[in-house]
C-alpha cells in the first residue's frame, strides 16, 4: 500500500484473508501503512495523488474482510487521540481540503466526524453537543464563506459551547487574518499543520 | 503528429505585433471623446508594454479580477445579475465608473441563468437552483466520464461529447444519446439512418430547448456587448477576451472529478496521457476562436490540479505540464498571449513553467511568492497578481497599501508587471478595492 501498488496491495490482504489470517491484524497492517502515508505526505514526497489512491486501497481491503469480522466493524480497536467535528461551512461545497485534513486527522489517530459540505452554524453546534469533540475545523474556499466561519464561531459562543472546543480554520483564501476576523482559535495553512494544531489541543506531542 | 506545438513557429513576434495591432487600435469602439480613444490606446500600450518585456510600461497596469464584486457593490443579488441582465450591466458600468482599473472583466463569466435552466444544467448549482439567491454559481464534482470510457473520448472527442458527456451534463439533450457518428455519414444508404434520430419527438424537444436557450443567450450577449461599448467607449480596455483551460484540468474538473483523475494517474495514466493530447487541439481553438470573436488578445486561463499540493512535481511535469505547454505554444503560433491564472500555490514550479518563449504570456498568480516568480518565470514572462483575498475582505486601506507597495517593489520594478488581485474580488470591502487602485496608479510610477 505504501508503494502505491493497488494490484499487489488487493492481492495480498485477499491471500492473507483467505488463509485464515486475523482480519483485525490485517487491518491493523492496512493502518500501519496509511500511517506511514501520511508520514510521506507529511515530508513533501506525497501528494494528494497518493492519499485519494491509499484511501481507496483501505476502503476496498475493508469491504473485503467486512464479512469476516465478528462484530462487523472496520474500524481499528486502536486508542483515539481525540475527537475532530470537521465540516465545510455554509453557503460553500468544496470538499478537496476538507478531506486531506481529515485523512491526515485519521491516519494520526482522531477520531474525526465530517459533517460534509454547506454545513450551517446550527449543525456545528448541535453536533458539537452530541460528539463532544475537543477540536472543531472549518474549511472554506470561497471568499464569501469567511461570514460563514465568523456566524458559525458566533453561533457556536450563543450556545455556550465556546469554551468547550478549540476552532481552527484552514482552506483557499483563509488566513491568519481570516482567523482572526472569524474570531478562531488557530489558522492552519495546510493539513499537516491541522494535525499539528489538534495534537497540541488535545495534549499530544 | 504529437510532434505538433513543442516549438514556437519563427513568425510568432509578427503574429503577436499583428494581433496587438488589431487591439490597440480599438476598432468598432464607439468611443465617447478623442480623449477617451486616446486613454484606451495607452492603456493597452501599458499592457502591451508589460507584456512583451522590451521595455517597461509607463507605469504598472492595474486589472484585478473582479469576480462577483460589482454584483455586491451595486447591492444587486447573484440571483438577479443571472437572471436580469439590465442589473448585471447596471451592476458592471457603475464598478468600471467607480473603481476605473485599466482592464476590466466583461461579465462574460456571469452566465444566464434562463439558459442553464432550459437545458437543465447538471455541472453546476446556481443562485436559484441548488443555492440561495445570495450565492455565486459553484461546480459540483463529479465522475461524468467512467473510467472505462478513456479510449471512446480518445477514439472521437466530439462524438464522446455529443453522445455520452452532454446527456449527461444537460438534462434536455438526453435525446443526444442517439445523435450518429458523423464520419459514418458518406454514403447514399447512409444517410437514412444517420437523420432518423432527428424525427424523433424527444430529438424534437431537445432541439427545441437549444433554440430557446440560444434566443435567450443573444438576449444576455447582446446586452453585455452593449456594456462593453460603453465601457470601452470611456477608455477602459478588457482585461482579458477569450477563454481556454489546460487539457489536463478538463478531463480532472469537468470529467473525471478530483478523485477519478488522480486515480486515473496510477492506474491508467497511458490513457490520461491520450485523453490531454486529444483535447489539446480543442482548447488551441478555443482559446484563438474566443479571442476573434471578441477582438482582444488574451484568453483566461484558469489553472486548478496543478497547483502546489495537487500532484508530485513529476506527476506535474508527466500529466499537467506537456499539454499545458502545447496549449501555450499553439495559442502562441497565432500571436495569442495566454493568460494563465495560477490559482493556489505556484512555487514548486516556476523552473519548470519557465520553458516557454520570452514575452508571449501572462503568468498570474494567487499565493505564490512573487519575488521567487520575478527571479524565474518572470525572466520570461510577464506577472499578474497577487494581492490577497484575505487582506482585500478583512484588512484596512492600510494594509492593502503595504502590501500593494511591497508587491510593486518586488515584481513590479523594471516592467513585466500587471498588478491584480489573487483570486476573483467577490467579498471585499470597496474602501480596500479602492485603496489598491489608488495607491498603486500613484506608485506604479515607473
Amino acid at each position: 500500500m505504501v508503494e502505491m501498488k493497488e494490484q499487489e496491495a488487493l492481492e495480498r490482504a485477499k491471500d492473507l484473508a483467505s488463509s485464515g489470517e486475523d482480519p483485525l491484524k490485517i487491518l491493523n497492517a492496512c493502518s500501519e501503512a496509511m500511517e506511514t502515508v501520511g508520514k510521506r505526505f507529511e515530508t513533501g514526497e506525497y501528494f494528494l495523488p497518493q492519499l485519494i489512491l491509499a484511501g481507496e486501497m483501505l476502503r476496498q481491503i475493508s469491504e473485503m474482510l467486512k464479512p469476516k469480522l465478528k462484530d462487523k466493524t472496520t474500524s481499528v480497536t486502536s486508542e483515539s487521540l481525540g475527537k475532530v467535528l470537521i465540516g465545510t461551512v455554509k453557503g460553500d461545497i468544496h470538499d478537496i481540503g476538507k478531506d486531506i485534513v481529515t485523512f491526515m486527522l485519521q491516519v494520526n489517530g482522531f477520531n474525526v466526524l465530517d459533517l460534509g459540505i454547506d454545513v450551517p452554524p446550527s449543525k456545528f453546534v448541535d453536533a458539537i453537543k452530541d460528539f463532544q469533540p475537543q477540536v472543531v475545523g472549518m474549511s472554506c474556499l470561497l471568499t464569501l464563506a469567511f461570514e460563514s466561519m465568523k456566524e458559525t464561531v458566533e453561533a457556536i459562543e450563543n450556545a455556550g459551547l465556546r469554551e468547550e472546543v478549540k476552532i481552527m480554520v484552514g482552506g483557499g483564501q483563509v488566513s491568519e487574518m481570516v482567523r482572526d476576523y472569524a474570531n478562531a482559535d488557530a489558522y492552519g495553512e495546510d493539513a499537516v499543520s491541522a494535525v499539528r494544531l489538534a495534537k497540541n489541543w488535545v495534549g499530544v506531542k | 503528429m504529437k510532434q505538433r506545438w513543442l516549438v514556437a513557429g519563427e513568425d510568432t513576434d509578427e503574429r503577436q505585433e499583428m494581433q496587438f495591432e488589431t487591439w490597440l487600435s480599438g476598432k468598432g469602439i464607439p468611443f465617447t471623446s478623442p480623449e477617451a480613444e486616446r486613454d484606451y490606446r495607452d492603456r493597452v500600450t501599458l499592457l502591451k508594454d508589460a507584456i512583451q518585456l522590451k521595455k517597461p510600461p509607463q507605469r504598472v497596469p492595474i486589472c484585478p479580477s473582479a469576480g462577483f464584486f460589482p454584483i455586491e457593490y451595486a447591492g444587486a443579488t447573484m440571483y438577479d445579475a443571472m437572471y436580469d441582465y439590465e442589473v448585471l450591466t447596471r451592476a458592471w458600468e457603475k464598478y468600471c465608473h467607480d473603481f476605473r482599473p485599466d482592464g476590466y472583466n466583461p461579465p462574460t463569466s456571469i452566465v444566464p441563468g434562463k439558459v442553464l435552466d432550459l437545458l437543465d444544467f447538471k455541472l453546476y448549482q446556481w443562485p436559484g437552483h441548488g443555492l440561495s439567491k445570495e450565492r455565486e454559481y459553484q461546480f459540483v464534482e463529479g465522475e461524468y466520464m467512467k473510467a472505462e470510457e478513456y479510449l471512446d473520448l480518445i477514439d472521437d472527442p466530439t462524438g464522446f461529447f455529443l453522445n455520452v458527456y452532454f446527456p449527461r451534463i444537460f438534462g434536455q439533450l438526453k435525446p443526444f444519446e442517439t445523435i450518429p457518428l458523423l464520419p459514418p455519414v458518406h454514403e447514399i444508404p447512409l444517410v437514412p439512418p444517420a437523420v432518423r434520430p432527428f424525427g424523433a419527438v424527444h430529438m424534437q424537444s431537445a432541439l427545441k430547448s437549444l433554440t430557446h436557450a440560444g434566443e435567450e443567450t443573444l438576449k444576455w450577449a447582446e446586452a453585455v456587448a452593449r456594456l462593453n461599448a460603453s465601457i470601452m467607449g470611456k477608455g477602459y480596455p478588457a482585461f482579458s477576451g477569450g477563454f481556454a483551460k489546460a487539457p489536463f484540468d478538463v478531463i480532472g474538473d469537468s470529467l473525471r472529478g478530483t478523485k477519478g483523475v488522480m486515480l486515473d494517474m496510477f492506474r491508467c495514466p497511458e490513457e490520461l496521457k491520450e485523453a490531454c493530447e486529444r483535447i489539446t487541439p480543442f482548447m488551441i481553438k478555443l482559446g484563438v476562436a474566443s479571442c476573434k470573436a471578441n477582438g482582444h488578445i488574451m484568453p483566461f486561463i484558469p489553472l486548478h490540479k496543478g497547483a502546489d499540493g495537487f500532484m508530485s512535481d513529476e506527476q506535474f511535469q508527466t500529466f499537467y505540464w506537456p499539454t499545458l505547454r502545447k496549449l501555450i505554444i499553439g495559442l502562441i503560433d497565432e500571436g495569442i498571449v495566454p493568460q494563465l491564472f495560477a490559482e493556489g500555490g505556484y512555487n514548486q514550479r516556476l523552473e519548470v513553467i519557465s520553458d516557454i518563449p520570452k514575452g508571449k504570456a501572462v503568468w498570474w498568480f494567487d499565493r505564490t511568492d512573487m519575488a521567487k516568480a520575478k527571479e524565474t518565470v518572470g525572466k520570461v514572462s510577464c506577472l499578474a497578481g497577487n494581492v490577497p483575498l484575505d487582506i482585500l475582505c478583512t484588512g484596512t486601506p492600510d494594509d492593502v497599501k503595504a502590501y500593494c507597495r511591497d508587491l510593486i517593489d518586488v515584481a513590479g520594478k523594471g516592467g513585466g508587471f500587471i498588478l491584480s488581485t489573487g483570486a476573483g474580488m467577490q467579498g471585499s470591502k470597496a474602501a480596500n478595492v479602492q485603496a489598491m487602485i489608488e495607491f498603486s496608479l500613484e506608485y506604479g510610477n515607473l
